[in-house]
Parts: C-alpha cells; structure tokens; sequence
C-alpha cells in the first residue's frame, strides 16, 4: 500500500481555552476524495484550521507527503500545496473578483488552473471579472472562492460548508462543477452538512462526534443507521 | 466559603503604608532640604502616574497630551494668584476646577479619536495649549515669568517653613489622588470601568454608559493633573511654555513610570515610581544615554512582561496590596 | 495679492505635509497602526541624509538614492524585529512600544550630533524662484510639491495595480485568509513599513533642505502629518495631499495676520474639521 498524501495521528486540537479534537487519526490517498460529516461543534471546521495551519499543532501531528506540517503557519502549508475554501467563503472585500482569484494564483505552482480555466468552469465570473466581490450573490461569491483556491493549483483542496446559506439551485451547480475539479487527480475533503452531497462526490467518509472519529467507511458502502448513529451518537 | 477583599498581605501593607505615610508626613522634622526637594518630586510624580495609569489602564484612554492639564495648572497658579490676588494654596484648588472645566471642551472634540488617534489628538491639544500661552504676554509670552517675590512669601512665615509646606502639599495630593483612584476604582463607576476594560461588547450590552465613564474619568483626571501641576510650578517658581507643556517631562516619563511598574494595577505606579527615580539617581549624569536605556526598558517590558514589575511580583507570590479583586477562601483555615 | 501669495505659498508647503503624511497614512492603512515615532523616522531620515551630504559630498537630492533604501531596510528590519510583536487587538503595546522608539532615536540623535540645529545645503536651488502670474515661487517648493504628488500617485498605482498593492489590501481585509493564499503576514507588514519608511526618508530630506532641524523636531512632523492625515480623511492618500494642502494654507494665513499664529492656525483648522467632519473631508468609502 502506497504512503498516504496525507495523515492525522493522534490530532488533538483546541479553541480558546476549548478542547476540540481528540486523538484524531484519520489518512487520505493521493486521489481521494473524503467527506468528512458531524453536527454543529463535532470539531470539522477545526480540523480544517488545523490541516491548513490557521491553528498550530504539534509537529507530527500531521504529515503530508512524509513530511511533518503540523507545526507551520498557514502561508507555508498553503506553499505545499494545500488550499482551504474558508466557510463563509471570505473574499475580500476591497479587491475585485479578477484579482480575488489572482491572489490565489501567488504560490506560483504549476498546473492545470489559471485564470482562463477558472472562468471556462464558472463563465459567470468572467462576465463580472471587475466588479468588487462584495457586489456578487452568495453563490458567485462561493465560486469565486473556489477559484481562488485552485488558482495555487494545490495536489489537496479542502472545502468547509460550500453549501451553506445558499439556494438548492446553487447548491447543484456547485456540486455540478466538482467532478471537474477532482477529476483532475486533485485530492479533495470536503466538510459539509448535506450528507447525501457529501456521499455523492465522496470516496470515503468520516464522522466527527464531539471532537472524535465516530464513523469511517466508504462512501457507498456505509448505512444510513450507521451514520445517524455516528452523527447523533445514539445506540454507541 | 468565603469571599473577601483584603488578604493578609492587604492588610499588612495597609499597617505599613500607614506607619511608612506618618514618618513621610514627619519629613520636615528629619529630611534636609534636597531630600526633601527629591521627595517631593517623587510624590508628585507618583501622583502623575496613578492619574494616567487610571486612564490607560483602566479606562483605556491612551493620552500622550497630558502636559496640557499640567502646563495648564501651572499657568493657572501664576494667573489667580498674580491677577487674581489669591493664595498660592487656594489657587492650586482653584486650578484644578479650572482644569476640569477646560476638559469638557477638549473631550468633546477629542473623544471622536478611537485609539491610538485619540492618543494623538491629546498631543495635538497639548500643543494648542502652550502655542496659546505662548501668545498671552501678561504671563510673559514665549520666554514665560517668575512667580512674584510677596505672593511666594504670602505662603508662610520664612523658607522652611515654606519647604514644609510645599513638601506637605506634595505629600497630600499623592495620598489623595491614591485614595481617589482607589476610592473610584471599587465604587460602581469603577466596576464598570474595569468591565469595559475586560470586555467593551460585554459592558456595553450590560447597559453600562461607556462614553460617559470614560468622559467622566477623563475630567476628573484632568482635574487633579492640573492641581499635580499647579503644585509642580509652585516648586519651581517659574514658569514657561516649553517647560509647561513639555511632553518629555509630563508625559514620556510618567508613561515609562507606569510601563514598568505595571500598568492597570494600582500598585504598578508606586513601584514604577521608585524604579525611575533609583535609575534617575544613579544613571542621570548619562545625560541622553538615560533616556535611551529608558526607552528601551519600557519596550522590552512592553513586549516581554506587558503587565510590567508589579505583574511579575504578583504572579509570582499572587499579592495585592490594594484589595480590589475579590477572593474566594474554600479552606476555612486561611484568614 | 498678499492673500493670492499666501494661499500659494501655503500649498506648496501642504505637499511636504503630505510627504510626512503619506507613511502614516500607508501603515496605517494596511496594519492599523499608528506609528508615534514617525515624526522621529521622518528627522532620522534628515540626518541620514546630512550624514551622506557630509561624508560623500553628494547633492542632497541625490542622496536620496542613498537614504531611501536604506531606511527602507531599516523599516523592514524594525517591523520584522519589533513592530510585529506588538500587533493585536490590544491598543497598547503598538502605542507604547512606538513611543519608546520614538524616545530613543530623538536621543541617540541627540547624543550623536548634539542638540544644534542642522540644515542640508542644497545650493542654487533654495533661492531660485519662476514668476507665475505675478507671484514668485521658489523652486524648492514647486519641486516639493510635485514629488509629493509623485509619491502619492505613485502608491496609488501601486496599491491597485500590483501584486503587492494587491496583498496590501489583502492582508488589510482579513489577515488570516491572507495567509491560506501564502501570504506571510509578517513579511507583508515588513514590506509596508519598509515603503513607508522609503516615503519618510523622501519627506526628511525635503524637510532638511528647507529648514533647519535637530534631534526634538519629530513631534511637530508627527503631529503635522497626523493632522493631514485626520483632514483627509482615514485610508484616502489623495485625500491626505488635500489635508496637506489644507493644513500648509491654514498655517501660511495664520502667519499672515500674526506670525504668532502660524502653527496654532494649522491646529484650529484640525479641530474646525474634527468638530465638523470628524471621518474627515474625504474618508474612503468604506468596503
């Protein structure tokens, strides 16, 4: 079996004075796709502070390719090739769409996206390239912070709630354009509330439950009961 | 269980900063003259230092133009008594009201600063202050005046008895704006002071007036700064704007005071005030070299022990000789 | 045509107050924090350039190609080094570490070239003057002024044409998703202070050639550009050239009617415009 792209042992993780993550474990494969599901305060938008390096662990808490980042800011993960989609998409504010995305582009890293694939996948933004993205609806502003993610063209790109507060509609058309993106053989986690969107773009699931693994499996193989047990923690 | 302000460390420290407070008040009778000079600067440096720790510590009011209300002090003493035909010791009385009073205005505009713009600001009405006694020649313009001879000897009978009494002064507005402080501090004004402190969204949504506390302690310091310097010009007797609204002297100073002793705690100024003046003493012939290390004193312990001398004591042994904090006594032996 | 001439007069010296403005306005603007020993930077930046006037002889104009990049390391290095501790949501630390700063380079001023006035020698340029309409305007302040224009035009561009203006504003909006696009916090505040310092080193050498200056001269440079700054309105650079220009009139009438008044004018204008436009003439819209 090859080494994993990326692995958590053992992650413990705080907020504030706040434990949030217990003893962790959890491995993903080149090419993989994870979803990783659990209710509001189950610890998934830490762990996505803390694989992005918002939040500081120790060193071989995590490792990626062999290599322990546990320990590095943000900006030198993201130098990896790591690109996190923030909740509440955070664009900002006092820069235009175009040059929303071409901060993304600064890592300098090589590969499929640039400017021109991003408008190709979402050619609304190219039509509004230069408004500010304060001005753009909820969906347009979440796929604009898709596409400044891929803009770094990372190996590993994690989501965190793209379908939260947004239509159905949306929802679809987003959901819609990701094949396109891990098509590619980019590595994706995806949080997200929405199980059945989780399950339906995913290889295989985790279930966080109050800061701990309460379910893993494959994607298509694991039971509705199985997750609503996981996910509520009823009958464990 | 019980919960209680005083420690015993309290209570000990009241006992000895009341004996400590009775030989100071016997001075006179002990000191020489240049020690007592000294000594009086100290105190009334120690009070300078309580009153713009109260602000920024408390209140968050960051000011770096508190030689205005100094300088305005000063100014105030040489006009009520020159024109006025007052006495020196109620000119200093009236100096301070008259302090207050100039406030109002001041605050008024400058409270539409936030932060370090606020801080500023006061600089920049500190300034508008001396360029504004520099142009009213009755008190000597630009090159300032002397306090005249008779209104000097009005104050008593021959010059120790004089030193006595400004050293006493001196002595008395220190314990009184320590007192004032304290007093304030532990009142509900205070309290909420401290809880804007600790938390402004939290104060505020407990229906705490902020701006009016703020305003409020911004006044009455400036108040009692301007008696501070109403006493400091009756010491030296002569007065300019350069030496009045010197921002080094009232205000850089008082800051490094504060900043190292520890600020926002009461005990912070006290130590603070030692500390300067053991190095002032024994580093004052370095001439700018003192400043320098003083500097860089205060942005090592800015940025290495913001809470300052009085912090490290305090984490170290958890005292508090000025019970403000309540304490929580589980074991019923402990008093 | 006194009137006329002052108001002229008083423009051009709003382009230096602008120049001692645009640093602060610039740090500001993408870290939140005001830098209290920036008066001391600006007259640092004046004996720098008297020391390399003095040591190579040099025009002082040209030794701004000197001056400016070394306090442009200087600022980076101060950042990096000192600055970037103090940045939070605490107001103090940055306040009070500044205003430590700022005693410490006016005493080592001090100490290195004692309290005399000192004044950069600039030559034939200090008293020539062109007729325009009837008025004479020195060239020096012509030239002071269309630098500060310049400078302002140039940050402008920068600011929203380059990728670094880019990551400045970036950084300004949300620190922590500046980070996740690989942008080193740290690095970028070190850039800004090192261009704001780079802007100081341009106004001390302007300010050394049109007056004299010693080791206690920062205050009233710091508070001159806050003030311009204030005028302006927060965040707006062009609007800063305005409070420059507003501040340099105030002061050229205040002078008029009693040289007495020429500073105090320019400090009642700041508070005309704090009591009745306290975000200022020209705040950016905010976004």
């Amino acid at each position: 079996m090859p080494d994993p792209l990326l692995s958590l042992s053992a992650l413990d993780a705080h907020y504030g004075d706040f434990q949030a993550l217990y003893g962790v474990d959890m491995t993903l494969m080149q090419g993989e796709v994870l979803a990783i599901i659990g209710a509001n305060g189950a610890g998934k938008t830490t762990l996505m502070r803390s694989i992005s390096g918002l939040s500081q662990n120790a060193p071989n808490q995590i490792t990626y390719i062999n290599q322990p980042i546990g320990a590095l800011r943000a900006d030198q993960v993201a130098g990896l090739g790591i690109a996190l989609v923030p909740e509440g998409r955070q664009l900002f504010p006092s820069l235009s769409v175009e040059e929303n995305l071409l901060i993304g582009e600064r890592m300098g890293r090589k590969g499929p996206w640039s400017l021109q694939a991003v408008f190709d996948l979402f050619p609304i933004l190219e039509e509004r390239r230069a408004v500010a993205s304060t001005s753009l609806s909820g969906g347009q502003q979440q796929m604009v912070a898709i596409g400044r993610a891929l803009m770094a063209n990372p190996d590993l790109i994690l989501f965190d709630e793209i379908s939260l507060g947004l239509a159905p509609v949306i929802i679809k058309s987003i959901y819609d354009a990701l094949p396109g993106i891990v098509g590619s053989g980019m590595s994706a986690m995806i949080v997200e509330q929405d199980i059945s969107k989780a399950l339906s773009v995913s290889d295989r699931l985790y279930c966080l439950q109050e800061g701990r693994v309460a379910l893993e499996g494959a994607s298509q193989g694991v039971s509705r009961e199985a997750i609503s047990a996981a996910y509520f923690g009823v009958g464990s | 269980m019980r919960v209680t302000r005083a420690s015993n460390a309290a209570r000990i420290a009241a006992v000895l900063g009341l004996i400590g407070l009775v030989v100071l008040a016997l001075g006179p009778y002990w000191a020489g003259r240049a020690d007592m000079r000294l000594m009086s600067e100290i105190f009334l440096y120690l009070a300078l230092a309580s009153l713009w720790n109260l602000m920024a510590g408390y209140a968050g009011l960051v000011s770096v133009g508190q030689q205005a209300f100094v300088g305005f002090g000063g100014y105030m003493l040489f006009a009520l008594t020159i024109f006025g035909g007052l006495s020196p010791v109620v000119a200093i009385g009236g100096a301070a009201v008259l302090g207050a009073l100039i406030a109002v205005p001041v605050a008024v505009l400058i409270f539409r600063l936030r932060g370090a713009y606020f801080a500023i600001g006061t600089w920049v009405m500190a300034e508008v202050f001396r360029l504004t006694f520099a142009q009213v020649s009755s008190l000597g313009g630009g090159s300032g005046s002397s306090l005249p001879v008779n209104i000097v000897r009005s104050m008593a009978n021959g010059r120790a008895a004089r030193e006595a009494l400004s050293y006493w002064l001196a002595l008395g507005i220190a314990v009184v704006v320590i007192a004032a402080v304290y007093l304030f501090l532990r009142s509900r004004q205070g309290l909420a002071l401290t809880a804007i402190r600790d938390n402004e969204l939290a104060a505020g949504s407990l229906g705490i007036d902020i701006w009016r506390t703020k305003f409020v302690v911004y006044i009455v310091t400036a108040g009692l700064t301007s008696m501070v310097g109403a006493l400091i010009f009756l010491q030296k007797l002569r007065i300019s704007p350069d030496a009045a609204f010197s921002v080094n002297d009232w205000t850089a100073f008082v800051i490094f005071i504060v900043v190292i002793g520890g600020i926002g705690t009461l005990e912070g100024p006290i130590i603070g005030t030692l500390i300067f003046f053991a190095l002032r003493e024994t580093l004052a012939d370095l001439g700018s070299v003192y400043l320098l290390i003083l500097g860089a004193v205060a942005i090592v312990i800015m940025l290495k022990a913001p809470k300052g001398v009085w912090g490290l004591i305090r984490a170290r042994y958890d005292l508090e000789l000025f019970p403000l904090s309540y304490r929580v006594h589980t074991d019923k032996k402990e008093g | 045509m006194d009137w006329v001439n002052a108001v002229v007069q008083g423009t051009l010296l709003g382009g230096l107050y602008a120049l001692f403005a645009a640093g602060l306005s610039l740090i500001f603007g993408i870290m939140r924090l005001v830098n209290i020993a920036h008066g001391d930077l600006i007259v640092l930046g004046s004996y720098l350039g008297l020391v390399v006037v003095t040591a190579t002889g040099m025009h002082p104009l040209v030794a701004l190609i000197v001056a400016v990049p070394v306090m442009a390391v200087l600022g980076y290095v101060l950042q990096r080094g000192i600055l970037n501790q103090t940045l939070g949501d605490d107001l103090l630390p940055p306040l009070l570490v500044t205003f430590g700063l700022s005693v410490i380079i006016q005493n080592a001023l001090l100490e290195g070239f004692t309290a005399d006035p000192q004044k950069m020698n600039a030559g034939a340029i200090e008293t020539a003057s062109v007729s325009v309409g009837g008025l004479q305007l020195g060239v020096l302040p012509l030239l002071t002024f269309a630098i500060a224009v310049g400078v302002i035009a140039a940050l402008q561009w920068m600011f929203y044409n380059t990728a670094l203006g880019r990551a400045f504003r970036a950084v300004s909006d949300n620190q922590e998703i500046a980070q996740l696009m690989g942008l080193n916090r740290r690095h970028v505040f070190g850039l800004a202070m090192g261009l704001a310092l780079a802007v100081t080193a341009i106004a001390g050498i302007f300010l050394g050639i049109r007056t004299s200056f010693d080791p206690a001269a920062g205050a009233g440079r710091l508070i001159y550009g806050f003030e311009a700054v204030i005028i302006g309105g927060l965040g707006n650079l062009w609007g800063t050239l305005a409070g420059g220009v507003i501040l340099g009139v105030s002061q050229t009438l205040g002078a008029k009617i009693d040289p007495g008044y020429q500073i105090l004018a320019g400090h009642i204008a700041f508070l005309v415009v704090l009591a009745v436009r306290p975000q200022g003439l020209f705040p950016r819209v905010s976004g």
